[in-house]
Parts: C-alpha cells; structure tokens; sequence
C-alpha cells in the first residue's frame, strides 16, 4: 500500500468513504424498521405477559409469573392447546404423505405432467380467506354443495362444521386441499435433485420400485422433509384465518365454535387481547405459543436429521 | 426416474399404489395414473367452477334442489349487489388492498435488495452478526409481536389507518435472505469495474445489480404480493373502518351469513380469486417458481 501513488490512495480512500456511507444509509434505516416493529415489540410482549396489561388503562404492574400459573389452571386455555395439537395431527401426516405421492405421481405422468402441475398449485395461488369461505359453504348443512351430493347418492346427511367431532378434521381436510400443491412442488424439487445415478445403481443391483424408494428416494429427500414438517408445524400451530372464517354458525357468534371444539391458540389470543382486553394475558399466551414452536422446531431439526443420515 | 425394464411380476406388486404405479412399461398403467390424477385436478378446481357459476344463478335457482350444473339464467345481480352491502362496498375493499399489496411489495422489494445486495458484497464488521439477527427474526411468529404492535399504533394515533398495515411490514428478514443468496452469484469484476469507471455506490446498485436480479426479484415480488393479497390477522386487529377494509376483511364478514347469502359470498370470493388466478394462468412458470422458492430456505 505505501508504493501506491498518491492520487491513487486518495482514490481508494474516497471509495471507501463511499461504501460506507452507501451501507450506512441502507442499514440504519431498514434496521430501525426492525428494532420499531419487530425486535422493541417482542421485548415490550416479554415484559407485557409478565404484568396485569389492559386495554385503555394506564401503567401496568409487574406480577411476576402469575398469568402463567393462572393459564395453566385455565380450562380454556388448555383446550385451544390440544385442539392445536390435534389439528396438526389431521393435517400434517395427511400434508406430507399426499404432498410426497402428488410429487412421485406428477413426475411420472410424462406429457401431462405441466398440466397436472398447474392445476394442482391453483389452490395455493388463491387467497385463504376466500377459500375458506367457499369451503364453508361447500360444508354447510341443506345448501352446502358436500351434503347435496351426499343426499343425492342417498347418504345421511353430515354436520361438518356444525359438528363438535367434525369442525376440526373438517378445517384440516381444507388446508390439505389448499397446500397440496405447495408440498407437491418441493418434493418435485427434491426428487429432480436425486442423481440418477444412485437409480441406475439400484436397477444394476436389482432392487424393486418400493426398495428403491425406500432405501434410496425417501433418504435422499431429507432435506426436503424436513423442511416441509418443520414449516407445516410452525403454520399449523399459528392457524387462524381458515378457523376464523369457517367457524360460527350466524354472525354474532364467536368464532371456535361449536362449543369450543375449533378454539385453537391464535384464535384464545386474539379473543383474551382483543375482545375481553386483557393484553398481559393475551401475550402469555403468545410467550408460550413460541415457546412451544421454538422447542418443536429445535427437536424436529435433530429428530428428523438423526433418522436418516446416511 | 425413467420407467424401468422390470420383470413382470415385480411390475404387477407395484401397481397397488398410485406413486409406484409409474414406473411400468404398458401404457395403461400410465392411464390409469393420468385418470387419478386428473380426479385429483377436478377436485382442485371444482370449488372454483362451483363458486362462479353460483355467482351467475338467481337466488331461486341457488336454492333448487337438485342444483344445476350450469346457470338457466345468467343474473349479475350478486356482482352488482357487492357494491352496496350492509358492511360496506367491494370496490373500496378492491382498492384498499390494491394499496397495500403494491405499497407493501414496493418497498419489500426495495429494502430487501439494498439490504440483501450489502450482506451479499460489502466486507464490514458486525456483518455476521447482524446477518444472523436478521435470520432469526423469520422464526418469530407473529402473535408475539401482535399485542404490542397494536398498543404502540393506537398511541401513534394509526389505528384505522392502511399506513399501519403496510409499516411494520415494508422489511421482510426472508426477502432479505433471498436477495443476499442470489446476488451472491454476481461478478465481484462487475461491480469493481464499474467503481474504476468512477460509478457511484447507488448508481452501481440500481443500474447494474437490480437489473441483474430480476429473476429473484419477480420471484420475491410475486410472493410478497400473493401474501399481502390476503393478509388477515394484522388487519383484523388494527382496522374496523368499513371504509378501510381490504378484501379479506371485506369476505370475512359473510362468515355466518354463507347461508344466506350464497350469490354474494360466490361473487365476493372470485373478485379476491380472479385477479390473481388471471395473472397465475399468464405466468405459470414464475409463479410456482416464485411461492416454491420459499422452500428453499431449509
């Protein structure tokens, strides 16, 4: 540097001044933007579900752990958790499993196969709240589209929706219908990133189709797999739109229902923050709804990479 | 994954299930695997096809048993009913969230660019850490920073405002990520050549990098707009003006009146559908690319 002429270094120099005003006017204004929205009020949420916080009253005190004991004595509270946990339940395995076979099917049907990938993501590309709202028509008792075709093939006619044993799975079957598509594409992905050469060493070694896909397909996919379970768990575990929309059967009634069977985290949340306005209570909430997500996520992450190394 | 010369027996084991029944030789196996899946394609579609058509039918004719597969008499009066509806008027809706899907791509788009471009070329301290920051912010969910978001708006005297929909959402730690990985691949020699030239920093980035990126940025822009199209949770919380209703609210608020007004609900979910389905038929390709391209996060 120092046999560097010195018109040049003073060159260098005034770039270097450049570039930094030019990252400097970047980062300051897009990392305030996530310290005012995102970072000050996960912190503010922190303290806030350590208080009693209310709606259009001032100040807040600091009780301690209290809204967590008392979540974990309320009933309401532990049923929207395990109706989350059973909504997973419906829906994932069902996700990954229909996602895994589109991929392997559509990829195999040759002249179609755009058509076919096409008209698979349509659902996707639409909006949730629409959707839901016309697969709650579609579920609705008399008029709804499903019980018509069941009345016309001579079967009883079903409450879906209405129904406390079949809100949840009713909800599920829509998400499955509405994702499809989406996990269709990242196994597709998946799957056109296997070497044929580990196909072409199993047809040499005469392995069958499904020892193939098991022993060569289904390893080599992890990535994909895991990526798809760890982001269908975070999304499932955070459902609101669909159950908003789909539940309640008039207008004045709360969304969750029939008799809580579809109250779900989000939904508790959004009802103890934004309707009883007790915000410490709601944002306890929200703490152990990361909680909960955090850990799954961590353990996935482990779980699913042990399973399968190779 | 080419069909395979197999042994007939091993062929016929495979054909009980539909994701092996692919791999044979007799194209009737392929039949009957384009036969399922074009069940599954009907079933994609058929809630659209049956959702527009009802839009089409007469209240008489909506409420017929057994229903028509196609409308006996054409009727726009549930369209045109959308404009005047006890909770509002869809046009306005319509409008509304024009505003905020393009005010909220536009400036995700910018933010995600610059930022993306100096994580992805610039040397400086602190680059890692804040790289990392930025990372994790994705894993936050939003119900976290829900409660606070919203108190912090109704003291700044923005709730009711679309200003607060699109604020907390104008930088998106993803599309960051997005942008750093694919401007990674630009030409270091590039862009120094352009310093020697006497370019300045700004002029480097919007004439030589953004260019460079188009096809991340349609991907990122194609996402963010699909995703701001029918954002929910947040506004729901933040607006109750009729008036500032975006579509989503706007449809919502037939929960619980499906039943009765079915031609309504029909027409009001296909002004939310139909845009976005049009451009999705027009660039099918980018599209699928573009959502998918989420996935390559993991």
């Amino acid at each position: 540097m120092t046999t560097m002429p010195l018109p040049l270094r003073h060159h260098l120099e005034r770039q270097k001044t450049q570039q930094l005003i030019f990252i400097l006017s970047v980062l300051i204004p897009v990392c305030a933007v996530f310290v005012a929205f995102m970072l000050y009020p996960m912190a503010d949420g922190f303290y806030g579900s350590l208080t009693a916080w209310r709606a259009f009253r001032p100040g807040r005190a600091f009780i301690g752990l209290t809204n967590f004991e008392n979540l974990f004595n309320d009933q309401a509270f532990l049923i929207s958790l395990v109706n989350t946990f059973k909504y997973a339940l419906f829906y994932l395995p069902g996700s990954v499993v229909l996602g895994l076979a589109a991929a392997v099917a559509i990829d195999a049907s040759r002249r179609l196969r755009g058509l076919f990938r096409v008209t698979y993501f349509i659902p996707v590309v639409t909006s949730v709240i629409a959707t839901s709202l016309i697969w709650n028509w579609l579920y609705q008792p008399n008029l709804g589209p499903i019980n018509q075709i069941l009345h016309l093939l001579g079967l009883p006619e079903q409450g879906f929706l209405r129904s406390v044993t079949q809100a949840l799975p009713s909800v599920a079957v829509y998400a499955l219908w509405k994702n499809l598509g989406y996990n269709m594409v990242l196994f597709s992905a998946g799957l056109s990133g296997i070497s044929s050469s580990y196909f072409d060493a199993a047809k040499v070694d005469g392995a069958n189709h499904w020892q193939v896909f098991r022993h060569i397909t289904l390893p080599l996919l992890q990535p994909t797999m895991v990526f798809v379970v760890v982001t269908g768990v975070i999304n499932t575990l955070q459902v609101f739109g669909p159950i908003y929309v789909m539940t309640g059967a008039t207008v004045n009634d709360l969304p969750g229902g029939p008799a809580n069977a579809t109250m779900v985290v989000t939904l508790l949340q959004w009802l103890v923050a934004f309707k009883e306005l007790r915000l410490g209570y709601g944002s306890a909430i929200a703490v152990v709804l990361f909680v909960i997500i955090l850990a799954i996520t961590l353990l996935q992450i482990r779980f699913l990479r042990q399973h399968w190394e190779y | 994954m080419e069909a395979t010369r197999m042994p007939t027996p091993l062929a016929s084991r495979a054909r009980a299930s539909t994701p092996k029944a692919v791999h044979r030789r007799r194209p009737w196996g392929r039949y009957l695997l384009w036969l399922v899946l074009g069940a599954g394609s009907i079933l994609m579609v058929a809630p659209f096809y049956w959702t527009i058509v009802t839009s089409f039918k007469s209240q008489a004719e909506i409420l017929r048993f057994p229903p028509t597969f196609w409308p006996a008499s054409f009727t726009l009066a549930h369209w045109i009913g959308l404009t005047n509806l006890e909770f509002g008027s869809f046009p306005i809706f319509f409008r509304n969230s024009l505003i905020v899907a393009c005010a909220v791509t536009g400036l995700v788009l910018l933010t995600s660019a610059m930022t993306g471009y100096i994580f992805a070329k610039f040397d400086f301290r602190l680059r890692g850490i804040l790289f990392w920051l930025v990372l994790s912010l994705m894993m936050v969910p939003f119900s976290v920073t829900l409660i606070p978001l919203y108190v912090m708006m109704a003291n700044l005297k923005l709730t009711n405002t679309l200003i607060a929909i699109i604020l907390p959402q104008m930088c998106s730690p993803f599309g960051i990520f997005l942008m750093r990985q694919f401007m990674h691949s630009i030409p270091n020699e590039l862009i120094d050549a352009a310093r020697i030239d006497g370019a300045s920093e700004f002029g480097i980035f919007f004439r030589i990098v953004l260019p460079l990126s188009s096809a991340a940025l349609a991907a990122l822009a194609i996402f963010t707009f699909v995703t701001q199209w029918d954002v929910f949770f947040w506004p729901l919380v933040i607006i109750n003006d009729t008036n500032l209703f975006t579509l989503p609210l706007g449809l919502a608020q037939f929960r619980g009146r499906v039943n009765v007004d079915v031609g309504g609900m029909a027409a009001g979910s296909m002004i939310a559908v139909l845009p976005v389905l049009v451009v999705y038929f027009l660039a099918q390709r980018r599209f699928i690319e573009g959502i998918a391209l989420t996935g390559l996060k993991g």
